[in-house]
């Protein structure tokens, strides 16, 4: 009996009001999704929460303007020059850069971090490779002049800017070549250490990280820009998208970034919340497989074009986290198509089935990862499917086993999300709009590739679009491949992605890019 | 009974008992490798990305070992789990026995309190509806109770964290720790309650404490409902029974007839149910964790295995299933210490 009467006495002295304590002045609180953050090394990262991080931790060689893309300015590399050949490029090294670690910045750092990324050869380093570089001759191609200029040499006259935007992603992150060296471990060029360490020089460094769990960044006093005036950032995970509303709209969380749109309504009319939208690269799109019988009738995949409701998703369930967007580039690229001929006209398609001779309707099935807005997305779908009698079956699966199925070409359509790797068109055309070798062991598996669809001539027409150095006509080309991807290709592209953050109305100067290796916490106050 | 042949007894007991969890565990293991195989995840994809080119993929199967025969996989993995290296988690890239020393505590430091919540609550309620049948608390307790096994958690925990947390301000919101707090204390045991004591920083354990109260109440909440029904029904039977009428005949004191006489004969039995809720709050806790962001097991182990981190997901099992093990043998124990019948 006495025990339980100290536990009752227990139980309401918790009962005592706690007292709560807001956000400290010089930290930013974040809450954001970490899961898919496993690795701090940048010649590895190739994840959202990674890119970010990288972002703000490291110097890039090449910047990009966040608002306006087609500008490039310098970060480490101060300038650079371009041979006639348009294959060698010298670029200038900043001076007065200096590691969080206190060590000088030189070329030699930069020439260890680009030939690293060659030779770890982990997932993102397609992106350089594609330009010819490989273990083999990277000791010549990418090479140190002097302490302050560091030579290039690439095997294609390509545009330029597709070389120097490939710079410009998360792999373009310039470490510490000493300190990375010092922790190396059976000629693993620091990788084991760098997985879950810190060599950089950008405006903050990395403080600790709890997988799955927070991420602490601090402010590098060693930064050779502007200087943070925050101390601290801390970013808290945290899944549950009700779970980050109640925090922000408690003053628990200065940001919160992954509300769905029920929380962002609910939010609407608080004076103390400032919602802020940017438009990301990433595109929402149906991959028919042109393995499927149906699938594969020219006039069945435009009849699906014309099946979707995209003014009614767009306005109820994705309501501002997306908008309609119908090319394979997304606005903000060069060459973007922003054209959208496609709406839904059950007419239309119905006509279009039945010229195909399937005026009754077919069944298809439909992989789609349980996880809104795709869910949604896929009810929605599967409705206006059935007004011209086609019959959708969602397969519902985890993101990675409809993907494990996808890859491996054995659905019949997938509902899928796919983001830019880097900032220059040739990223998209290359994955929506080449596929080298359709047989089912290709060395390249590009989207093309997965819905089985051979296009000879368009992989010649993307191929020659990279090589175009005037900008102007490069854009035309691909404004050109898109027209004609919109009509004939397997892929239904619906909407683009719109990132929407919560802030607290004190946090000013978060700044929010057309991609994930573009927001910056560096200006921040509050 | 002679000295040796005890002396046999036992030690035929240890042995069985040995066999016995060793059997339990390359049970657990196979299933759950060969679960972990057969599901349509390709666990390279968790490695690589989904972007990767072919070669590193490539690379990266037969770094993983997947590019050999099944039985050959699972005996390599088991020759380095019994060397005690549990590999390495692709999500984390952290040795997977490191995650779970980090997440464990976590866990369990909810699911302790969950139980203690459970039992203290629950058993005199649980008492109290079978004396007084029918009574008014006894169709308070129903009702409890049967919210307790139909209310969806997380909803509940959304309610509770809309009404002490933001309307009310009672609590503090979702997190093990405020965040001024964090990476002051330096982990020695995982559990933020005993490392705060150890450190001496009262501030710190008051603040880990009232960020337990309101997840452990209503993880403790459903286990309340199983014990206080197990309770009752245990009760009524013992009630029933003639030494209660016999003791009560002698003149023994109503409250003695109760808590001594009967309870003392449903304790053996609620140990076992005390036991198993307290088995299955260790991984039954992922809702709670979520909604919470509680960093525990529950989170981690559903992570892993939805990213086929095949290593991470075994090493989980194991921890869980040494506890659920060793949680039943100690309860075993405990029958015998109370329970003459048993011995």
């Amino acid at each position: 009996m006495k025990k339980i009467c100290l536990i009752a006495l227990a139980l309401i002295l918790c009962v005592v009001p706690f007292s709560m304590a807001k956000t400290p002045k010089d930290t930013l609180v974040m809450a954001s999704r970490l899961d898919d953050l496993i690795t701090l090394d940048p010649a590895e990262i190739f994840e959202f929460a990674g890119a970010e991080y990288a972002a703000n931790t490291y110097d890039r060689l090449i910047n990009y303007d966040v608002d306006e893309v087609s500008k490039i300015y310098g970060g480490i590399a101060e300038s650079w020059t371009i041979s006639d050949d348009g294959l060698t490029f010298l670029f200038k090294i900043r001076k007065g850069v200096t590691f969080a670690s206190g060590n000088k910045l030189t070329a030699d750092d930069v020439v260890f971090s680009l030939q690293r990324v060659v030779i770890l050869d982990k997932s993102p380093a397609f992106i350089l490779t594609q330009f010819g570089f490989a273990p083999e001759n990277i000791k010549q191609t990418i090479v140190k002049v002097d302490d302050h200029t560091v030579k290039m040499v690439i095997n294609k006259p390509y545009a330029p800017t597709f070389f120097l935007y490939c710079l410009t992603s998360t792999l373009g992150s310039i470490v510490d070549k000493a300190d990375v060296l010092a922790h190396e471990q059976n000629g693993d060029l620091g990788y084991g250490w760098l997985k879950t360490s810190y060599a950089g020089s950008g405006p903050f460094k990395f403080k600790a990280w709890k997988p799955s769990e927070s991420l602490i960044l601090d402010r590098n006093d060693h930064y050779w820009g502007d200087k943070p005036k925050l101390k601290r950032v801390f970013i808290r995970h945290i899944t549950e998208s009700s779970t980050q509303r109640l925090l922000l709209v408690k003053g628990d969380i200065d940001i919160a970034r992954n509300l769905q749109p029920v929380d962002i309504k609910g939010l609407a009319g608080n004076k103390n919340i400032v919602i802020r939208k940017k438009a990301k690269g990433a595109v929402w799109y149906l991959g028919l497989n042109q393995k499927n019988k149906y699938l594969k009738i020219p006039q069945v995949r435009q009849a699906l074009k014309y099946l979707i409701d995209y003014k009614g998703i767009e306005g109820t369930i994705l309501s501002g986290k997306g908008t309609i967007h119908q090319a394979f580039l997304p606005k903000g690229f060069l060459g973007a198509l922003d054209e959208n001929p496609f709406s839904l006209n059950v007419a239309k398609a119905k006509a279009l089935l039945k010229e195909a001779g399937l005026e009754k309707g077919f069944t298809v099935t439909m992989d789609t990862r349980n996880s809104e807005p795709t869910t949604s997305m896929a009810v929605a779908i599967q409705g206006t499917f059935a007004q011209a009698g086609i019959k959708l079956e969602i397969i519902p699966g985890e993101n990675k086993q409809t993907l494990t199925k996808y890859r491996a070409r054995k659905h019949d359509i997938y509902i899928g999300r796919w983001g830019p790797d880097y900032m220059d068109p040739h990223t998209n055309a290359d994955t929506f709009a080449r596929n080298p070798d359709n047989s089912d062991n290709a060395k390249a598996k590009p989207l093309a590739w997965r819905n089985a669809w051979a296009i000879p001539e368009m992989t010649k027409k993307a191929d020659a679009a990279v090589l175009e150095k005037d900008a102007a006509k490069r854009a035309q080309m691909y404004l050109e491949l898109q027209r004609e991807h919109q009509q004939i290709s397997p892929f239904v592209i619906m909407f683009q992605d719109i990132e929407v953050v919560a802030e607290r109305a004190n946090v000013k100067g978060f700044i929010l890019g057309p991609s994930f290796d573009s927001n910056f916490y560096q200006f921040v106050t509050k | 009974m002679a000295p040796l042949s005890r002396f046999k007894k036992t030690s035929a007991k240890t042995l069985k008992l040995f066999l016995m969890v060793a059997v339990t565990f390359l049970g657990l293991l196979l299933i759950t490798f060969l679960i972990g195989r057969v599901v349509p995840i390709d666990p390279v994809l968790a490695v690589v990305g989904d972007k990767a080119s072919q070669e590193v993929y490539d690379r990266a199967r037969i770094a993983m070992g997947l590019d050999l025969p099944l039985w050959k996989q699972f005996f390599i993995y088991l020759g380095s789990v019994l060397r005690g290296n549990f590999g390495t988690s692709v999500l984390t890239a952290k040795p997977v026995l490191e995650d779970i020393l980090r997440v464990f505590p976590a866990t369990m430091e909810l699911a302790f309190f969950a139980t203690l919540f459970g039992i203290f609550v629950g058993i005199p309620l649980g008492v109290i509806s079978a004396v007084k049948r029918g009574g008014f608390l006894d169709h308070i307790s129903r009702v409890v109770g049967l919210l307790g096994y139909s209310l969806p958690i997380f909803w509940l925990a959304l309610l509770a964290l809309m009404i002490f947390y933001a309307k009310l301000d009672w609590l503090p919101g979702p997190g093990r720790i405020d965040i001024f707090y964090e990476g002051i204390v330096s982990p020695v045991t995982g559990f933020l309650l005993v490392d705060s004591v150890l450190a001496g920083e009262w501030e710190i354990f008051r603040n880990a404490f009232y960020h337990l109260i309101m997840p452990a109440t209503l993880l403790g909440y459903f286990s309340m409902a199983y014990i206080s029904r197990m309770t009752r029904s245990f009760m009524i039977e013992q009630l029933r029974q003639e030494y209660i009428l016999t003791a009560r005949v002698k003149g023994v004191a109503e409250w003695k007839v109760i808590w001594g006489h009967a309870f003392g004969n449903c304790a053996i039995p609620l140990i076992t149910v005390v036991a198993l809720s307290f088995g299955s709050l260790l991984e039954g806790s992922v809702l709670t964790e979520t909604i919470f962001a509680w960093p525990g097991l529950g989170l981690y182990l559903t992570n892993s295995l939805l990213n086929a981190d095949m290593n991470a997901v075994l090493g989980s099992t194991i921890v869980v299933g040494s506890i659920f093990l060793g949680v039943n043998i100690f309860s075993d124990f405990l029958y015998k210490v109370f329970d003459p019948r048993a011995r």
